[in-house]
């Protein structure tokens, strides 16, 4: 084979071979990291996988936020108008947590005990808004969309 | 009535920008001289309406005008001065003005600045300057007009700017963010001005390059300001999240970076000419998918506001339209390769061709990571978040790889290098910095870490090495002042920008693997003690502000049983919207910062508390601010004004 040749034949075969193994690379580390979004309802009626990274969201039901006073541990409901999800989580929440406002949590539901042990907290960031996760999760729903607005007291 | 004047004016711009579009364009295809002149004094007058128009909006803001809607819904009578200006770009509507009225600003100082060019280069530059321009306009006036009245019954008083953004991060971070990605629309114009032209020659390269230098300064500045930000304001103490946000200003970021390198070849080799042209496009339509992305609501964050479907799809129609158009025009007219000027492995042109090449895979890792949620959501494939795991997974080795290879490229020659010449300068920058890396964890902490050695020794041979290449092209000299005066500026700015990335990833990575972050129950009286430092909690008490009342904390700091200084971290409650913000107390330091946050009172004298140890984290930033400055020498390189002062004169 001509020599010019010969050598764009190996740099093709280069680029080949490289991008496939990075693309690989890629759609593996991907699926390793993503997490899936859940409603509470989905949550309480056991479709989501035990164990495993989730993600879920809804409303903080108000009267539910319980802080142990001896450590950082604190438990709350959300829910979605159908069903309440008990949360657990260690540690600070964000300053825009509050009772009767949309929150997603990361984290992974207990076999034993079917709970969500959240790793991560997030809040919305301003009164108009809602995670459009959540909305979307409410929507599915007859009415569920009002049902952050509905808890709005305390503030 | 000034809310009016301002609205007509920006109306008046889209006509500008339009005949920008037009008359160049046309005098450019028949060589009219007049129409093609009428470029520079277009620019001028999209400049002058734009300005009226944001003129206008400040002036509602300044005097409190609430029958503007965006002015209500994003100011209050009690603000400072100055936050009432900055609310201005701190929602949908100002931010675009501000982005359009950089945009003037760009194209006003090409029309300024490139009197050294072809008149029909210059012509078609500009008229691609007010296309980008027409989308803006339109986009604002027909979906998002900050003029919109709220009459005939304006509210009392405004509903206040959000307090994350009350803030000198805000005021300097979404201008100079802009500026960036507004800088790359310059690059963007030449390139299609080349591809309508068909001439892509060196010259055009050196053109190119200043605009591409600029525009990036600002954008490193205007990242880094927000990791700064989002570092001090947001309370949570981290300065990077991989949030989609953040990505959105990474990626053209990346892009750019590759550009710059790829420009270089382009002008000394003319080389890699399409490519360039390829990468030019690419920017600057990263750089709009950054702008919509984070602005339109499709993005769950702070940066996001609402949502509006008519704006989606104007959005997409525009980013279709510019990047549509521009591939199609960059196949239709891409400059044919002939025959290829032939380079060795060794050479310059490799270790520039491979540094594009990371840097792109990189770029397509973030790319995919960001938008796979939004693509999958799309496709109805559920709601799925993408960790960061993913995004380090990748940029952390690629990075080191580009690092290692960064000391190469000033070393190599154009064409081929003998390896001799790499380990004449480089052998002992490479001693050099392996037994810093190795000798570091040992002085550093108890406990030896590897990864802490890695990083050392890799950001040591960026910096070690960098110095030492110009070392040696000192030396080559009879003395080396002499040798130092030489060298060209772009040249040092160069070797400044690469020690900032020595210095960032240096701070980056011993920042994740020293930090020491306590997120404890702290009562009054009790400490918490991270290596040396004590931090006691003594009291916490209500102090009141002008627009919000705080629960502030005292926390004294001691250094090895010796007082050190008090921290007072607030949360704050402000009056009006009642939102709660967290003001962290920080003490900064060259090699480190301490960090203290409050939380929520947990008991009755008990708070949830935040006490961080964050080592070296103020090179991150601090390797930005070379990495800017390194750029803004390579622009005031006297090789890109040459041509132009020579002419005039002899004009004199």
């Amino acid at each position: 084979m001509h020599p010019a040749r010969k050598q764009r034949l190996y740099f093709v075969l280069f680029i080949v071979i490289f991008s496939t193994v990075a693309i690989g690379l890629m759609a593996y580390a991907l699926r390793a990291n993503l997490s899936l979004f859940y409603g509470p309802a989905q949550v309480v009626s056991g479709q989501v996988p035990f164990d495993t990274r989730i993600r879920a969201g809804g409303c903080v039901v108000p009267g539910t936020v319980a802080r142990d006073p001896d450590s950082l541990q604190v438990g709350f409901l959300i829910t979605d108008g159908v069903a309440n999800l008990q949360v657990y989580y260690t540690g600070i929440l964000p300053d825009l947590f509050g009772e009767g406002e949309a929150a997603v949590v990361n984290g992974m539901v207990r076999e034993d005990d079917g709970a969500f042990y959240a790793s991560e907290v997030l809040a919305k960031h301003d009164e108009q808004y809602m995670p459009p996760e959540v909305a979307e999760a409410m929507k599915a729903y007859d009415g569920g969309e009002k049902s952050c607005e509905d808890m709005n007291y305390g503030t | 009535m000034v809310p009016e004047v301002g609205h007509f004016a920006l109306i008046l711009a889209l006509f500008f920008s339009f005949a920008l579009v037009v008359l160049p364009l046309l005098g450019a295809s028949s060589g009219n001289r007049l129409l093609m002149l009428s470029g520079r004094s277009l620019s001028y007058g999209l400049f002058v309406m734009v300005s009226i128009s944001f003129a206008c909006l400040v002036y509602a803001f300044v005097t409190d005008d609430f029958s503007v809607a965006y002015a209500a819904s994003h100011s209050n009578s009690l603000l400072p001065i100055y936050y009432k200006v900055s609310a201005v770009w701190g929602g949908h509507e100002g931010s675009l003005l501000l982005w359009v009225m950089m945009l003037a600003g760009w194209t006003l100082a090409i029309a300024i600045f490139s009197g050294s060019l072809p008149l029909p280069v210059q012509a078609r530059v500009l008229a691609v300057m007010g296309f980008i321009s027409i989308g803006f306009l339109l986009f604002m006036l027909l979906t998002s007009n900050p003029f919109d009245r709220v009459l005939p019954i304006p509210p009392a008083d405004g509903s206040d700017l959000n307090p994350l953004l009350q803030d000198i991060g805000l005021i300097l971070h979404p201008p100079i963010l802009y500026m960036g990605y507004v800088g790359f629309s310059a690059t963007f114009a030449f390139a299609i001005a080349a591809l309508l032209t068909g001439k892509l020659d060196s010259a055009w390269a050196r053109w190119c390059r200043p605009w591409a230098n600029t525009a990036w300064l600002f954008l490193t500045l205007g990242i880094a300001l927000g990791s700064w930000w989002a570092y001090y304001e947001l309370g949570w103490g981290g300065w990077w999240f991989w949030d989609p946000v953040e990505n959105a200003s990474f990626l053209p970021w990346l892009v750019g970076t590759a550009l710059i390198h790829s420009l270089a070849v382009s002008e000394k080799r003319g080389l890699f000419k399409s490519w360039t042209i390829l990468l030019a496009i690419f920017t600057f339509s990263l750089s709009l998918l950054g702008t919509f992305l984070v602005r339109s609501g499709v993005l769950t964050s702070v940066h996001a506001f609402a949502n509006d479907p008519d704006r989606g799809v104007f959005i997409l129609g525009f980013l279709l339209v510019v990047v549509g158009g521009s591939l199609a025009l960059f196949a239709l007219r891409a400059p044919v390769v002939k025959n290829a000027p032939s380079f060795k492995w060794t050479s310059r042109e490799t270790l520039l061709l491979s540094n594009n090449v990371l840097l792109m895979i990189i770029m397509i890792t973030v790319l995919l990571g960001t938008l796979y949620p939004l693509i999958a959501d799309a496709l109805n494939w559920g709601k799925i978040s993408v960790g960061p795991p993913y995004f380090n997974l990748f940029f952390i080795p690629l990075m080191g790889i580009i690092c290692v290879l960064m000391v190469l490229g000033p070393v190599s020659n154009w064409k081929r290098t003998d390896p001799k010449r790499f380990v004449r300068v480089l052998a002992k920058p490479w001693a050099l910095s392996l037994v810093v890396g190795l000798l570091f964890p040992i002085f550093y902490a108890e406990g030896y870490s590897w990864l802490a050695a890695l990083s050392v020794f890799i950001g040591g041979w960026v910096i070690i090495g960098s110095l030492g290449d110009m070392w040696s092209k000192m030396r080559s000299n009879k003395s080396l002042r002499q040798g130092y005066r030489q060298l060209g500026l772009s040249y040092k700015g160069m070797i400044v920008a690469h020690i900032g990335i020595g210095v960032t990833a240096i701070g980056v990575c011993l920042n994740s693997l020293y930090s020491d972050l306590r997120d404890v129950r702290m009562e009054v009286g009790q400490v918490v003690q991270i290596e040396d430092w004590g931090f006691r909690l003594e009291d916490v008490y209500r102090v009141e502000g002008p627009n919000y009342i705080a629960d502030e904390a005292l926390v004294t700091v001691k250094h090895k049983d010796r007082f050190y200084r008090e921290m007072k971290p607030q949360k704050r409650r402000y009056l009006s919207g009642g939102n709660i913000m967290t003001e962290v107390a920080l003490d900064p330091g060259l090699f480190r910062d301490l960090y203290v946050a409050m939380g929520e009172p947990v008991s009755e004298n008990a708070w949830a508390m935040r006490v961080h140890f964050k080592p070296f984290v103020r090179w991150i930033w601090g390797g930005a601010v070379l990495m800017a400055i390194g750029a803004g020498m390579a622009v005031a390189d006297r090789r890109y004004r040459r041509r132009k002062s020579a002419p005039k004169k002899a004009a004199v």
